[in-house]
Parts: structure tokens; C-alpha cells; sequence
């Protein structure tokens, strides 16, 4: 019994992460502009990554490999929004400007 | 449901995650700004991180983990190399005129 719950957890966790990765590339690619997109890419894809991250270390088990997934989970938690953030940053001080509602459709 | 082993899971879920990366690969090419294309290439980077990790356990090797941590130590790297270099001038946006 105890197997199956398990199983279903790790499943569970799996496709929860699948799903938000979809989410994330839904609004990488659907957003007007490169601040929305930035926004939408790095929270979905650290969610996502870190929910099936998780999922794989509770399968491993607490041994060797399920150390190192939390290691990597560590790792992603602090890299992707630093990233996010220091492209955010960088776009920003050049000038770019953010998509705003009066430019109505004239990006794709 | 005892001995029910993930791999096929974790196969579906590395087939899907593909899927998404050339989703994201045609934001890369079609990006109207350079930061657009750093994006991409941050947001492949991450998800190829992860589908090391799910094809290290769906063949049982321990040494993807190994490869994924390095890969993702490289892509975050890459991601703020590319803003440092945009953010000095060297790599010049479109939008700067």
C-alpha cells in the first residue's frame, strides 16, 4: 500500500511540474512584450522544474541520488530568478521600453 | 500497482518537455528583441537541466545528475554573462539607437 501511495506521489508531482512548464511556455510565447514574457518564464519554469525535481528525489529515496536532486533543486531554486532578474535588469537600463495598452497590436 | 516501475513516465514527461523546448526555440528565432533570444536560450537551458535528471532515473545511471548540475551551472551562467555583455554595450539591442 504504502508503494502505491508513493508511486502516486512521485507521479502526481511529475505532472504537476509538466503542466507548469506548459504554462510557462504558453506565456513565453503568447505575451506582446519581453517584460511579460520575462515575468511569466522564470515563475513557471522554477515551479515547475522544482515540483518535478521534487518528485524525482521522494522516487530516488533519501540516498545518494536523492541528495544530489536536492542539490540541483537548491541550485535552481536560487538561479533562475537571479538570472530573470539580471536580464530584466540589463534590457531595462539599455532603454527598453515595456509594452504598454496604447500601443494596441502593433507587436506581433 | 507494487512493482510499477516510472520509466514510461518519465519518458512521456522528456517527450513533452522536448516539445516545449522547440516551442520555446521559435520564440528564440522569432524574438524581436535580443533579450527575447537570451530568454530562450535560459528557459531551454533549464528545461534540458531537467530532462537530464529524468532520463539519469529512467535509465537508472546515476551520472546524468552529475551531467544536469553542470548544465545548469552553465546556463545560469550564460544567462548573466549575456545581460552583463548587454548591459556594458558590447552586445548592442535593436531598440538602442
Amino acid at each position: 500500500m504504502l508503494a502505491a501511495v508513493h508511486a502516486l506521489i512521485v507521479s502526481f508531482l511529475v505532472i504537476a511540474g509538466a503542466a507548469f512548464f506548459f504554462i510557462g511556455t504558453l506565456g513565453l510565447l503568447r505575451f506582446p512584450d519581453f517584460y511579460t514574457r520575462v515575468h511569466a518564464v522564470t515563475k513557471c519554469d522554477a515551479l515547475g522544474a522544482g515540483l518535478v525535481l521534487l518528485g524525482l528525489a521522494i522516487w530516488s529515496g533519501p540516498d545518494g541520488e536523492g541528495v544530489r536532486i536536492m542539490a540541483l533543486i537548491a541550485l535552481l531554486l536560487l538561479s533562475s530568478p537571479t538570472a530573470g532578474h539580471a536580464l530584466a535588469r540589463a534590457a531595462f537600463r539599455t532603454g527598453l521600453q515595456p509594452w504598454t495598452r496604447e500601443d494596441g497590436d502593433e507587436s506581433d | 500497482m507494487t512493482d510499477w516501475s516510472p520509466a514510461s513516465l518519465f519518458w512521456a514527461v522528456v517527450i513533452f518537455l522536448l516539445i516545449n523546448a522547440f516551442a520555446c526555440l521559435w520564440r528564440g528565432l522569432a524574438g524581436p528583441t535580443l533579450p527575447d533570444r537570451i530568454l530562450a536560450v535560459n528557459v531551454i537551458g533549464t528545461k534540458t537541466m531537467v530532462v537530464l535528471v529524468l532520463l539519469g532515473l529512467a535509465r537508472e545511471q546515476g551520472i546524468w545528475l552529475d551531467v544536469a548540475l553542470v548544465y545548469g551551472l552553465l546556463s545560469f551562467t550564460v544567462t548573466l554573462v549575456a545581460s552583463r555583455l548587454l548591459e556594458t554595450g558590447l552586445l548592442k539591442g535593436a531598440w538602442r539607437d
